[in-house]
Parts: C-alpha cells; structure tokens; sequence
C-alpha cells in the first residue's frame, strides 16, 4: 500500500508510524479518513495498492496524547514554581507568628539585660548597620570602577577574561573562607584587631562581585547612541562616562547598592571571627570597637549558651528583625526596578 | 594654534591616566581572590609538619582536641559532599523546572509575581534559613519521622536545597532565554507542540547554560556555613544514612576557630580544611566557566 498525495504526485511509503495511528489521511478537504479505522483495511488489500489522497496530518488520538502530555509538563513546571512560594511562606510565616509578640519599643531600643534572657536589641541592630554600610562604602566604590573598566574600556581578550574569571571565582568563595581570610589578613595581619573596620572590609569583599554584576548590567542597559551622541559631539571618552553614562545608569546602580548592603546585613560566617562578639557593655565608638550583629546574635542565641530554650522568644524577635531588614531593603529594589524597567521599556 | 594642539596633549594624557586607573581598580577582584589564596595557604600549611596531605585528606578521624590530636579530614569531606549531593537532587529538578516555568510558561504578569519570589528565597539570610531549620524542621523531622535526631544530614540537605535552588533557577532562566527565538519559531512552525519544543529544541540548546547554573548551585551548597553549623548536627562520623548527624568542613572551620589556640596546630589545620574547602568551590566554578565558554550557546546566542 501507498500513498500519493494528489496535488504533488509525491509518493509516501507505508510506514509503521501510519500503521499505529499516528497520522491520519484526509482524503480531500470534504471526506476525512482516520487510519485508526483505516489501518486494518490498509493491511489487508496488499502491497500493490496506491491510495490516491489529500493530506497526512497527525491523527486525533496522537493530538490529545500530546497535548496531555504538554499539560502534564506545565503543571509540573506550575507545580516547581509553587513549591518556591509556598517555602517563603512557611518560613515567613513561622518567623513572624512566633516573632511579633517579641517585637516592642523595649526590645528595639534597649540593650541585652538579665545575662542576655531579657531586653533588647539596640546594640545589635546599631551593629548591623555599621557593618552593611562600612562594607557598601568599601565595595560601591571599586564595584562601580571595576564594572566601568568592563563594560566601558576594556576590549575583548585575554585580560578581560582573566578579570571576569576573578570576579566569578570570587562571587564563589564560600562565606566561611572570607571570614578566615578576613582573620588572617585584617585582624592578625594588618592588625586591626576583631573590629567594625575588619568587618566590614571582609564583608566588602564579599559584596565586590555582587556591585560589580548590577552595575556591569545598568551600564549595559545605556543605549550606545547616548554614548555615540556624547563623543560625536567632542567630549572625551570620560567625560562622556561621567557626564553621560553614570548618570543614566544611577538608578540600576542604586539597585545593586541596595542588594549588596541586604546581602552584607545578612552575612553571619564573614563576622564571626572579624567583627562580632557575644556581648559588648556599650554602644560601638570606633572603627575599632568589637560588636554585636543581628545574624551572629541568632546564632549565638541559639546555639551556645545554658538558656537555649528561654530566650527563644528574643531568637525569633531577633529573626524577625533581620528578615524584616533584608527583605525591606531586597524588596524596595525589586520594586524600583520593576518600576525602572516600565518607564524604559 | 599651538596652545591647542598642548591643551589636546593635556587631554589626552588625562583620559589615559583615567584609563589605567579604571584598569588598576578593576584588578581589585583578582587582588582580593589571590590575597585570599596566599593568607589561606601561610596559615594552613604549617600544619603539614604534623600530618601529611595524605593523612590529613584521608584520614578518617578528626579529634583536634585530643591527646594527641589527629587531624583527619575525609568524614568532613564525605559530610560536604554528601549534603551537597542530596541537596542537588531537590534543587536541581527544582530549579529547573521553576525557571522553565518562568521562560516558557507563565504569563508577564504571573512572572512578575514569581520571579521577586524566587529572589526574596534568595535574599533570605542562611543565618535565618538555619534557625528555621532548627526549630521548626528538626523538631517536625523529630516527631513525625522518628528519626534519632532532628538535626542530620536531610535537614541540612533540604535547607541547602533551598538556598541553591535560586541560583540554579536564575542562571538556567538566562541560558534558556539565551536560545534563539528563530530555533523555536522553526519548531512550533513545523507543527511541534510547545512541549516538544521545549524538550527538544530549547533544552538542548540550553543545556550547557544550564549545566553551568547545577554546577554554581552545587558550589553555593558546598560553601554555605551557617546552615550546616546549625542543622547538620555536628557528629565527625562518616554518615551511614541519611538521618545521621553529619560535620561538613564550614561547619567544622565555624564551629572551632573560636576556640584553637591562635597558630596552633588545630589553628592550622582548620586554614588547611578552608583551602580543600576553597579548592572545591574553585574547582566547581572553573568547571562551570570552562562549560559556559566551550559550549557556548547554540546560534546567535551567547552567555
């Protein structure tokens, strides 16, 4: 049995895939043929037969398989995307239903009394801040001219790739090594001592690779044509970046500053040997004061110590703190940028 | 017309002094990564006067504090990797299939929803992600699957599933946006339903992208500290099932350098687990990098 379609003359072999329904044979536009029903006749009027038709399309059966499968697949994707939010959920939920009721004026504007199983978090939170900005002031900068070398000057070749290799190895250095190479270096080597400056170096380096990403992507997001308009118009290549460049990619900047200072309050490895301690009498009144820190407060709540299961309620306040802190500051920039974007595009 | 041609001179000079500042500060992120090396190294391998590499990786005891010590690193490792490797098999189909999700299927306006929610998971400091797991996983792991301890391998493993699946989801989104639209018009043009083009069109041209983010997902799971010092339980053992506590190596540097002795040898030998430990994540993201530039992306896509 063959088929030939009628308007080519073109000749299709009888093929297993006909036989098992796969197609159909529509005879002409009015008469319709399902090889489902048709393929027994096919089998028994022999080989020497042609079959003059329209079209072979994919029969109907086939069409549904498909198409439940491609429904299967999506709702698994639908499912994955899920199981995301519904983790965040979990998470936020506990820490906020357990965390509320520790949150009060008291607690965030007193220090720790009573061997830290009452008071507050004042010295944490004064802690925090003081770490994630010193580390923005270290990293923004360098982030912002590292990235401005890349994307602006540097050509393609071995040296840029060198560069980004560095940065992507960096990005990846576990937080636990920079927190010994931040002992090692800062602390004993250059003697800082366990201190905000050696903190906040350590967690500046951490954060490079995070500055240098949004702002490579903000400067890539400035249409050449700006770049174009500023140099046909005489101005030098960094008057242009300056005057041109950096002010349109500002707001993508900012973004990144934002993420990388979250990033930075978040971070309890790179401290814990630089910076943070279980308990300091006073407020911090120099770069060189050891202090206390939100993460490694948690941290120390809940694991050391003799009063593991009483301070419970000020580990979840301290949670809630911090979560509401980087979550605040991650959520501003996704909206700024959401926002960004829209006025862009 | 002499004065113009000095001041052009001036000029010029300058956006080359400008130039070669941009260049200098641009190699800060090489400088930090091979300061990071070289402090790692002079404070690490002073302890291979009292063990040899061999002993040291492949020694199946860690008892630093002992008399005498043995400084044994491999139930560590075996710990790391093991927590890595459980904690891929959840991340990875998972992170997959959410960027899938994210490319291919959902509306604008769902994506807009989806995707701050995927990087609010990432944001979520590990500090917090391992409370959580302390007092809500372990204690629920604990009572209603009767394991020994709430604290083990598979809650270590789930948590850092969580943390990596962001990554994964992330980078694998990008590799799959990178397939050129051409190659899946051509597709759903020659009758292939949206699935089919998926399976073997777009995944195939995005598989080394996506090899790249399993692989930046593993080394975000191996280095993560704070999750596996507070979940993991701690036993220097080498796990025999998966509800056994483990120590994986961060969690070991973590935990003890508050209490070596400064340059002792348990000082020293904590620096060297940070440089097999800083030699692993090296390792996965050239391995990645090596992928992204090799395999570069079918078409007129690139990473």
């Amino acid at each position: 049995m063959r088929f030939v379609l009628r308007r080519t003359g073109k000749v299709l072999e009888d093929t297993a895939n006909m036989r098992k329904g796969i197609f159909r044979v529509i005879m002409n536009k009015s008469e319709e043929h399902n090889t489902k029903s048709g393929s027994t006749s096919l089998s028994s009027s022999g080989r020497s037969q042609e079959k003059r038709i329209g079209l072979l399309v994919p029969s109907r059966a086939r069409e549904r398989q498909r198409r439940l499968i491609q429904s299967a697949a999506f709702w698994l994707f639908r499912g994955a995307a899920a199981i995301n939010g519904i983790v965040l959920i979990i998470i936020l939920y506990f820490l906020v239903a357990r965390g509320w009721r520790a949150i009060n004026w008291t607690f965030l504007t007193q220090p720790p009394l009573e061997a830290m199983t009452e008071g507050g978090i004042l010295p944490c939170i004064v802690g925090t801040l003081c770490l994630s900005l010193g580390a923005i002031l270290v990293a923004l900068p360098i982030g912002v001219a590292s990235a401005i070398y890349l994307n602006e000057y540097a050509r393609p070749g071995r040296v840029i790739r060198i560069i980004r290799l560095g940065i992507n190895n960096l990005a990846g250095v576990p937080s636990i090594v920079f927190g010994l190479f931040g002992l090692a270096f800062f602390v004993v080597w250059l003697q800082f001592g366990v201190s905000i400056l050696s903190g906040a170096l350590t967690l500046g380096a951490m954060t490079l690779p995070v500055i240098i990403g949004a702002t490579k992507e903000a400067l890539r997001a400035v249409p050449d044509t700006y770049r174009e308009a500023s140099l046909g118009l005489g101005a030098t290549k960094w008057q242009t970046i300056h005057r041109v460049v950096l002010p349109a990619s500002l707001p993508g900047i900012l973004t990144g500053a934002i993420l990388g200072i979250s990033r930075a309050a978040g971070e309890t490895a790179p401290i814990m040997f630089t910076a943070a301690v279980f308990f300091t009498p006073s407020l911090p009144s120099s770069i060189f004061d050891e202090i206390m820190a939100l993460p490694y407060h948690i941290y120390v709540l809940a694991t050391a110590g003799t009063n593991i299961e009483t301070t419970r309620h000020l580990q979840y306040g301290t949670a809630l703190v911090l979560i509401a802190l980087v979550l605040g500051l991650n959520l501003a920039a996704i909206l700024y940028r959401a926002r960004l974007r829209r006025r862009m595009g | 017309m002499k004065d113009r041609h000095i001041k052009g001179m001036g000029r010029q000079r300058r956006e080359r002094a400008i130039r070669i500042l941009f260049f200098c500060i641009a190699l800060a992120s090489i400088a930090t990564l091979s300061m990071i090396v070289v402090f790692l190294f002079t404070e690490g391998i002073p302890i291979l006067t009292k063990v040899s590499v061999k002993d040291f990786i492949f020694g199946q005891y860690w008892y630093p504090t002992d008399e005498p010590p043995e400084f044994g690193i491999f139930p560590l490792i075996v710990a790391s990797m093991a927590v890595t490797g459980v904690a891929s098999l959840i991340s990875v189909p998972l992170g997959v299939l959410t960027a899938l999700y994210l490319a291919e299927v959902a509306s604008a306006r769902l994506r807009e929803v989806v995707k701050p929610i995927v990087e609010l998971l990432a944001a979520l400091p590990s500090v917090v992600i391992g409370f959580f797991g302390m007092v809500v996983v372990a204690p629920f792991l604990q009572n209603s699957l009767g394991a020994a301890t709430g604290l083990n391998l598979f809650n270590a493993s789930l948590m850092l599933a969580f943390m990596s699946v962001p990554t994964i989801c992330s980078v694998s989104e990008d590799a799959i946006f990178g397939v050129p639209t051409e190659l899946k018009e051509a597709s759903l043009a020659l009758g292939a339903t949206h699935w089919e083009t998926i399976a073997r069109v777009i995944l195939p041209g995005s598989i080394s992208g996506i090899a790249t983010a399993i692989i930046l997902g593993m080394s975000r799971a191996i280095g993560e500290t704070m999750v596996v010092l507070m979940v993991a339980g701690g036993a220097a053992m080498i796990p025999t099932s998966l509800f056994d506590p483990v120590r994986p190596m961060p969690a070991s540097i973590a935990a003890e350098m508050a209490e070596a002795p400064f340059r002792g040898d348990h000082y020293y030998a904590l620096f060297a687990t940070g440089i097999v430990l800083f030699v692993f994540t090296l390792l996965f993201n050239l391995i990645a990098d090596h992928i992204a530039h090799k395999y570069r992306q079918v078409g007129a896509a690139t990473l």
